[in-house]
């Protein structure tokens, strides 16, 4: 009988802080400057350099903690990791061993409809290191400090999750709670946020685990989803010949949909860890954690239910409204302007999310007033404007947040509801059509579509539509 | 002396260190070491029990900075502790990945 293998994985999630400076000394972490304009004596590891905490960054790591409930150690410190590699100017990085800031969490997932808990180790403080650019020319490396000294927090799970979808939902769920707070803006392609998956494999029903590896290089779902599938079938084939897994740290490629051992032997990681004598300790008592505490945003599970409860939307609504607090907020903001959840909740759903997939945007950055939107939805409900005509000024609210109302009067867009006006494009219509009153009368009820549009044609998009099928209706019955 | 370093602890310090030992400052760094772990021995005899492990000497906790751009670009003056450079970047041996 062919024997059945369970993935067991678990994560380490570094993520970019949204701070101004760095983690040790004032230089801007601004993405996409020019090599080594972001630099200091401290963030490239000059000697007689003395670090200095951003106090913003044990605010954010004391955020994420409590957001993901974990117990955070009142009492921490920085530890010294020692290794030699181009991308680290000191030779050492900065993190937390001993004492990291938050410890013992977890997250709520769902995967088709079942919840379960992926428990969190623990989650440190650190900094990032230097970028490293391969030279073709002349075969060597180039190193920009930009990046070095960048503070990340790094999340580390227990190894709860089983299979790609697990995975995938504890990073969306990470994602979306650590945007929420504003702590980073999580993006996996820009490296604000980066996961390497350790995974091991043993056969249904054992409750040792097997020997792990570690994979880096990950920076989509789809490449993680696929990393997974890949390094499981390597292991199972690795046992079912009678190797050994070897635990090690494995690069993906994407392209190749293979992952290959990243260091050798000769290598040791042994990082000799110790208290890191240039920082001194931290302590947060309760009043700097009620702080916190007390500014903590509503998080999205929150927000669910309050809008099944406070606005009567469905929960399919509600999912993608809050799936990041941008769109949370435009929603919240228009609602409370023109008194219309629904409606609002349309617009953004249907107008919004087409738009932001049109122009291959994040939502992050929509960038339209919820005043124009609010305006918008209140024309609309006049009558001033109808819906097609609606849908072209929103274009315009999208990408230039244009104040509506002005923008209907300039361009002359307000709907005619003049009966007056309206009678007499009709009766035209009417007359220059017999064939289509003909079918009309003969049953064709389809007809009166046709001239609806001729009308709309003739009124250039302007007219109400209701108000035209009923003048259209009372005129074709009294012929 | 009490604390005897192998030549196989030696050559594994050597090579996280980066640094290559000839005999003669092997044999030299052994003793080093040797006597330096003798002086922790004797540390070691102190009763320690229900001491708190102290990781500062100073008593002194939360020394922060406020999160505001104060450096500007200097990447010229950093750059000139560069052993090598182009076009504004540390120029290096090649790395692996």
């Amino acid at each position: 009988m062919e024997k059945e293998y369970e993935t067991v994985i678990g994560l380490e999630v570094h993520v970019e802080l949204a701070t101004k400076t760095k983690i040790f000394c004032s230089c801007s972490t601004e993405f996409g400057g020019a090599p080594n304009t972001h630099t200091c004596p401290v963030c490239t590891g000059m000697p007689g350099s003395l670090p200095v905490l951003n106090r913003q960054v044990v605010e954010y790591a004391i955020a994420v903690g409590l957001a993901t409930n974990c117990d955070i150690t009142q009492y921490c410190k920085f530890d010294r990791k020692n290794y030699f590699y181009p991308d680290n100017p000191q030779n050492y990085q900065i993190s937390q061993l001993y004492l990291p800031i938050c410890r013992n969490g977890h997250v709520e997932i769902e995967v088709n409809g079942s919840k379960k808990n992926v428990g969190i180790h623990e989650i440190h403080m650190e900094e990032d290191a230097g970028k490293l650019i391969h030279d073709e020319w002349e075969d060597c490396t180039l190193v920009d400090y930009n990046r070095s000294g960048v503070p990340l927090i790094e999340i580390v799970s227990e190894p709860d999750m089983r299979n790609a979808e697990e995975v995938i939902a504890y990073l969306e769920k990470l994602r979306t709670t650590i945007q929420y707070l504003g702590a980073s803006d999580c993006k996996l392609q820009e490296g604000s946020m980066r996961a390497d998956v350790n995974l091991s494999v043993r056969e249904v029903g054992s409750d040792k685990f097997g020997t792990r590896t570690e994979m880096k290089n990950l920076n989509s779902f789809k490449a993680i989803a696929r990393a997974i599938k890949g390094e499981r079938e390597r292991q199972i084939e690795l046992i079912e010949e009678g190797k050994k897994v070897v635990q090690e740290t494995r690069r993906w490629d994407d392209n190749k949909e293979y992952s290959y051992a990243m260091r050798s032997k000769e290598d040791a990681q042994d990082y000799r860890y110790f208290p890191e004598p240039d920082l001194v300790p931290i302590f947060i008592d309760s009043d700097w954690l009620k702080r916190v505490k007390a500014a903590q945003p509503e998080l999205r599970e929150e927000k669910l239910l309050r809008y099944e409860k406070e606005y009567d939307i469905p929960r399919d609504d509600a999912l993608i409204i809050t799936e990041s607090r941008k769109m949370a907020d435009i929603f919240e903001e228009t609602t409370k302007l023109c008194g219309d959840a629904k409606k609002t909740a349309n617009w953004l759903i249907g107008e919004t999310m087409r738009l932001v997939k049109e122009n291959e945007m994040d939502v992050a950055d929509i960038s339209f007033s919820p005043e124009n939107l609010a305006k918008l939805i209140k024309i609309v409900s006049k009558g001033e404007i109808n819906n097609i005509v609606a849908k072209e000024v929103f274009e315009e609210i999208f990408k230039n947040d244009i104040d509506p109302e002005k923008y209907v009067e300039e361009k002359g867009l307000k709907s005619v509801n003049d009966e007056g006006t309206l009678k007499e494009v009709i009766q035209k219509i009417v007359d220059e059509n017999p064939k289509s009153v003909e079918d009309y009368k003969n049953g064709k009820k389809k007809a009166i579509g046709f001239l609806v549009g001729q009308t709309m044609k003739a009124m250039k998009g302007k007219a109400d539509p209701a108000a035209v099928n009923k003048i259209l209706g009372e005129i074709l019955n009294a012929v | 002396m009490a604390n005897v370093i192998s030549d196989e602890t030696i050559e594994y310090v050597g090579i996280l260190a980066k640094l290559e030992l000839s005999g003669e400052e092997k044999e030299k760094a052994k003793k080093d070491m040797e006597s330096m772990l003798d002086y922790v021995d004797k540390l070691n005899e102190l009763d320690t029990e229900g001491v708190e492990p102290m990781s500062h000497v100073f008593k002194v906790n939360n020394v922060f900075r406020e999160d505001v751009v104060t450096n500007e670009d200097t990447h010229e003056l950093i750059l000139k502790n560069a052993p090598q450079q182009k076009e504004n970047q540390f120029k290096v041996p090649k790395t692996f990945d």
